[in-house]
């Protein structure tokens, strides 16, 4: 049933990528149990609008968790409290009314803040550019059903394809590894025999390029499976290490 | 009137395009290494035409307004892709997958471009494939399909609720791949906003850097806009919060037609609204109604729960209406169902405004199928529903999960509440065979042009439309202009053309900064949404456009005298690039009504209430009708028609059923 | 060569050492642990020091003494760069984390608690290593046994060990099913039992360790 919270929200502030920022506070009444978390943003912003404030900035686009787009750090946790759901998805109903709600920007030296809580991931694209491909040209392609591929393995693939790029996993990590990212890429194409080709060259050039963009190295903690919206598993960050390691030592 | 001359190739319809291919004029591989492309939009038609271009050796641009290639709104598509490689030996073909493609279509698409799309359509699967996109599969290894609305043969290739993202991904690694070769320059956070011609075709693009604000003049010997859809002039709809039409209403305005703009898909089966706070619909694929059975009480206003209302008072209105397809009917024909018993006042939810999606039947089904395979003679009716509920997830397991998220209800214990959406919008800008809009060397592509879905478009055909366009239709009909432009050396950007376009961006965005009003974008955007949904939605009516027409142009007055933008314009604001989404998509809703006012018939998306049979029908007018409405921009409001005549050679319009 | 040096300096490369040290340290342990659980025997030190003489004198076991060494300075060197290369990834921290919701505090806190491991080896070594292997205090009437019950009379020291030993566990705990992750052993069949056997491992190493100074101290052995 509909409910409604008032809420104190402290959300970090800066104006671009080459001043300091600081939290500030407002508050909010009124917000609907259906909201979602940036619905209750939208309010937020539209109030400050009225009184002449800078809006909130933030990166949302599909609003329905695929897109990966949006990214906030909300009470210590990347895309708040529930497991499994990106910032779009998380609903009011998962507050408690009076509750105080800290927002913060993915904090990471590869993802550098624009503005307040909007980030910069491309990184991520370079490292997709280094290596997360088939090299496949448009109209090389045989028929599809002449490579039969065992479902498990196509639907181990398509768990580890599931990562939509949000950034959680690096947000989550003490260390800001952006392995599960990584390896979920390596991993689906590992799985498959399209990707066998060139899954030694990509193991390696991808993770240089991850360890080129200023991410730190993984610790097991586990944080980033835990925080993943799409559950990306641990298990292929366990697989990448294979194919780095057999592809350094028996690369000639 | 000037005439359009879609330069649709001689020869019989199954021959057109093999001889086009082969007889196209051809760009040797060092001129293509001179001649630049600019592509706007990353989704599906953008990446995979970039990727192919630039394998093919142009120096492509690529621009997208978000922070990554990978988030444009295909991303989103959940069920599937067609394709007519008949794997389930059901009886489908090219000619059928064209057939019920011009049906679905409602009869108001072009034969040779429909026949062109069924034709590569297999050819996309396979390209999918190959860049390791993870189909479903059966335990053989083989893909797996499934069946989807208005078709009766199974050619639908999915990757669970997720296809739209595997493929997106797929054509986004395809262009990424080019990227870390040098060969595609991308340019994120970068929104177009204006088209650049010079003595009357396309030369480049002005687009703003949406972090430093900063506007930026880019040439190309040839420009593709491939940025889909306007559905979000309903403010509400399925599309992204950043979707707009602002690329295609730039060409729109610098002489590019816009044809069909008021072909709307409205989707049948979304989250219901759930209060004035909503910023987008978020839709359950259209796959759920191969299992799912949609009814609502027998009784009006019938406040029971669902699961207290016994069989026989429930009515599985669809199942009633439509014998042969029941619940898999075409989705225009599914919406208006839902709106007709909700209007009736047999809606269910708090709004009355849904009708149920039940899966309660299906579980069983599939739980006793699973007894089977595994021998149990006498499962239990617990059992059973384990088992079922445990296949539905594997089928369906995020939209479920989605679902939950979204309403706080449970949908493996209790019906969905759905009701119609937005969805995608058939219009766009007018193009030709060659995929060229009406200014030379400006191309558009996807959703973002007009012409392959006719008044309505089939479940699973969008993606196979981005990717056709994209891998294997551009990369043939580009050639065709740029063969005759491997003469013209690129141009400095600091030609007049270029300082003329910037500065009318600049004036356009300075002039929005300083209305200083009292309103805030979204405030416009959601009046025109409401104007829009109630007059030129579900359902429109010659009196009801006329009154919007005046509405808009009234919205459009206020907005350019009382927006409030707050923030800098060299900064990152995404209040002012809403504000300026929202501006154009203000022009287009008027547009969108003059056409829906003009077409006096009903067809596909379009229906209007004047024109439909004795049970509530559309009622189509091919004799007056049948024809592309192609608007012309002449400034000021004032749009001109221009007509292109469909000929249907070799299918016999009849009036569709789904009886 | 370049290019051994180059893979284990990648970020899975400084992985891959800290987890190849971290199995031979924790096949040090059960030796070690072994050894010392002979004085459980209750036989006046006869069995341990026996085994002490032994380890002392065995060639073999002289040079493992070295590569273990080795592997220890590898371990903590390996640890200390990749503590500071990744506190180098986050300039601006977080105002707040809720850690506790995603993972363990000890797989968070895996360079804290080998600190202070490495501040109790420290004095782990002056006291016995020192003492066996670099003066000659160490004579017939005055054995390594003797010497630990010299040790274990402070209760400070006891406190010291058993605070080491439960630093220990939980450094295994986590460490234990971390090297077998990042060698790339990770499975859906096997990785439970690892980590069953780590966290049995875990607990019987620190249990065995800390439960020698508290059973000298108590008089619980002669």
């Amino acid at each position: 049933m509909e409910g409604h919270l008032n809420l104190t929200l402290k959300i970090w502030r800066q104006k671009n990528a080459n001043v300091a920022g600081k939290f500030e506070t407002y508050q909010v009444s009124g917000i609907s149990t259906d909201m979602s978390f940036l619905e209750m943003i939208d309010v937020l912003n539209n109030r400050l609008i009225e009184v002449g404030d800078d809006p909130v900035a933030f990166d949302h686009d599909c609003r329905e968790g695929i897109c990966g787009m949006c990214s906030m750090y909300i009470n210590g946790r990347p895309h708040g409290p529930n497991r499994g759901v990106t910032t779009c998805q998380l609903h009011m109903r998962s507050f408690q009314d009076g509750e105080t709600i800290t927002v913060e920007p993915w904090r990471a030296s590869a993802f550098p803040v624009i503005k307040d809580l909007v980030v910069n991931r491309s990184a991520f694209d370079r490292i997709i550019a280094a290596g997360g491909f088939v090299s496949v040209n448009t109209g090389n392609a045989q028929d599809a059903n002449n490579l039969p591929i065992p479902k498990d393995d196509a639907d181990e693939a398509f768990a580890a394809a599931a990562c939509i790029g949000c950034g959680a996993c690096v947000a989550a990590c003490k260390n800001a590894s952006a392995m599960l990212f990584t390896s979920a890429k390596i991993s689906q194409l590992a799985l498959l025999p399209q990707g066998k080709v060139e899954a030694a060259k990509r193991a390696e050039a991808m993770v240089a390029q991850m360890d080129e963009e200023g991410f730190g190295a993984c610790s097991n903690t586990g944080a980033c499976e835990a925080e993943c919206p799409k559950g990306i598993s641990l298990e292929n960050i366990a697989r990448m290490n294979r194919e780095y390691f057999s592809a350094t030592f028996s690369s000639k | 009137m000037t005439k359009l001359d879609a330069k649709i190739p001689e020869g019989s319809l199954a021959e057109k395009w093999t001889k086009y291919q082969s007889s196209v004029p051809l760009v040797n591989p060092a001129n293509k290494r001179s001649l630049e492309i600019v592509i706007v939009g990353s989704g599906l038609a953008g990446a995979s035409a970039a990727a192919s271009l630039a394998e093919l050796g142009y120096k492509v641009k690529v621009f997208c307004f978000q922070d990554s290639p990978r988030r444009a709104h295909s991303i989103a598509a959940q069920g599937g892709i067609n394709a007519a490689k008949n794997y389930q030996n059901d009886g489908d073909s090219v000619y059928r997958l064209f057939y019920d493609t011009i049906k679905g279509g409602d009869y108001r698409a072009r034969e040779a471009n429909v026949h062109r799309l069924a034709e590569v359509s297999g050819n996309i699967i396979d390209q999918c494939v190959a860049q390791g996109v993870p189909f479903a599969r059966e335990y053989g290894g083989l893909l797996s399909n499934r069946s989807f609305g208005g078709t009766q043969v199974q050619r639908t290739f999915y990757a669970a609720g997720q296809t739209g993202q595997q493929l997106l991904l797929g054509a986004y690694s395809a262009l990424q791949r080019q990227v870390g070769m040098g060969n595609v320059k991308m340019y994120t956070r970068h929104e177009m906003l204006d088209v650049v011609t010079i003595d009357g075709k396309a030369r480049g693009i002005i687009a703003r850097d949406s972090v430093t604000g900063a506007l930026e003049r880019h040439f190309g010997h040839a420009v593709l806009l491939c940025t889909g859809g306007y559905g979000n002039v309903f403010y509400l709809s399925t599309n992204a919060m950043g979707s707009n039409v602002t690329a295609a209403w730039k060409a729109n305005k610098k002489g590019a037609f816009f044809a069909n703009p008021c072909y709307t898909q409205i989707h049948p089966t979304c989250i219901p609204v759930s209060g004035d706070h909503q910023s987008k619909l978020t839709l359950m694929s259209e796959s759920l109604r191969n299992d799912g059975r949609i009814w609502v009480p027998k009784k009006e206003n019938d406040n029971r729960k669902a699961n207290e209302i016994p069989e026989d008072e429930r009515d599985y209105y669809l199942e009633r209406r439509y014998p042969a397809f029941g619940n898999l009917v075409p989705r225009d024909i599914a919406s208006r169902a839902a709106k007709e018993r909700c209007d009736a006042g047999y809606g269910v939810g708090a709004s009355k405004m849904a009708v149920y999606l039940d899966y309660a039947a299906a579980i069983i089904r599939y739980g006793k199928g699973e007894a089977n395979k595994h021998n149990m003679h006498n499962p239990s009716d617990e059992e059973i529903q384990a088992m079922g509920k445990a296949v539905v997830k594997e089928k369906y397991g995020n939209l479920f999960d989605m679902y939950k998220q979204i309403t706080g209800e449970d949908p493996y214990e209790v019906p969905m509440r759905i009701y119609p959406a937005v969805h995608y919008t058939m219009g766009g800008l007018w193009v030709d065979y060659n995929l060229m809009t009406t200014i030379p060397g400006l191309y558009a592509l996807g959703e973002a042009n007009f012409s392959d879905h006719g008044a309505n478009r089939l479940g699973a055909s969008a993606l196979m439309q981005g990717l056709a366009d994209g891998y294997f239709v551009i990369p043939y009909t580009i050639g065709n202009y740029l063969a005759s432009e491997i003469r013209t050396p690129a141009m400095s950007t600091d030609s007049e053309p270029f300082v003329t376009a910037e500065k009318e961006v600049r004036d356009r965005l300075e002039t929005l900064m300083n209305i200083k009003g009292s309103k805030p974008v979204d405030y416009f955007h959601k009046r025109l949404g409401k104007i829009m949904w109630d007059e030129c939605g579900m359902a429109r009516s010659a009196e009801g456009l006329k009154a919007s027409i005046k509405e808009i142009q009234a919205l459009q007055k206020e907005f350019w005298s009382d927006v409030k933008i707050p923030g800098e314009i060299d900064n990152l604001n995404p209040e002012l690039e809403k504000a300026g989404r929202v501006a154009d998509f203000l022009e287009l809703g008027e547009l969108m009504c003059i056409d829906a006012l003009d077409r006096n018939e009903s067809c596909g998306g379009h229906f209007r209430t004047e024109y439909q049979t004795e049970d509530g029908e559309a009622l189509r007018d091919d004799e007056n009708y049948a024809y592309v409405a192609a608007w012309e921009n002449k400034g000021n409001g004032k749009f001109e028609l221009h007509k292109e005549e469909l000929k249907y050679e070799n299918i016999k319009i009849a009036q569709r059923s789904y009886k | 060569m370049a290019w051994l040096a180059k893979s284990l300096n990648s970020s899975l490369g400084k992985k891959l050492l800290m987890a190849i040290t971290g199995l031979f340290l924790i096949s040090f342990l059960v030796i070690h642990c072994g050894l010392n659980a002979t004085i459980f025997l209750n036989d006046g030190g006869k069995a341990f020091n026996e085994g002490a003489e032994f380890m002392a004198h065995n060639p073999i076991i002289r040079t493992m003494e070295i590569v273990l060494f080795g592997g220890l300075l590898l371990h903590i060197f390996d640890g200390l760069r990749l503590w500071l290369d990744n506190k180098k990834k986050r300039p601006v921290a977080y105002a707040v984390v809720d850690g506790a919701a995603n993972s363990k505090w000890y797989s968070r806190s895996m360079g804290l608690l080998g600190t202070l491991l490495l501040l109790f080896l420290i004095i782990h070594l002056k006291h016995f290593w020192y003492f066996s292997r670099l003066t000659n205090n160490l004579t017939e009437t005055h054995t390594l046994y003797n010497e630990m019950q010299v040790v274990f009379t402070s209760p400070i020291v006891v406190a010291i060990y058993v605070l080491g030993c439960i630093s220990l566990g939980y450094h295994l705990l986590h460490g234990f099913q971390s090297a077998f992750q990042t060698l790339g052993w990770n499975h859906p069949k096997y990785t439970p039992t690892i980590k069953a056997i780590g966290a049995i491992y875990s607990i019987i190493i620190a249990a065995a360790f800390a439960a020698m100074p508290i059973a000298f101290y108590f008089n619980l052995i002669q």
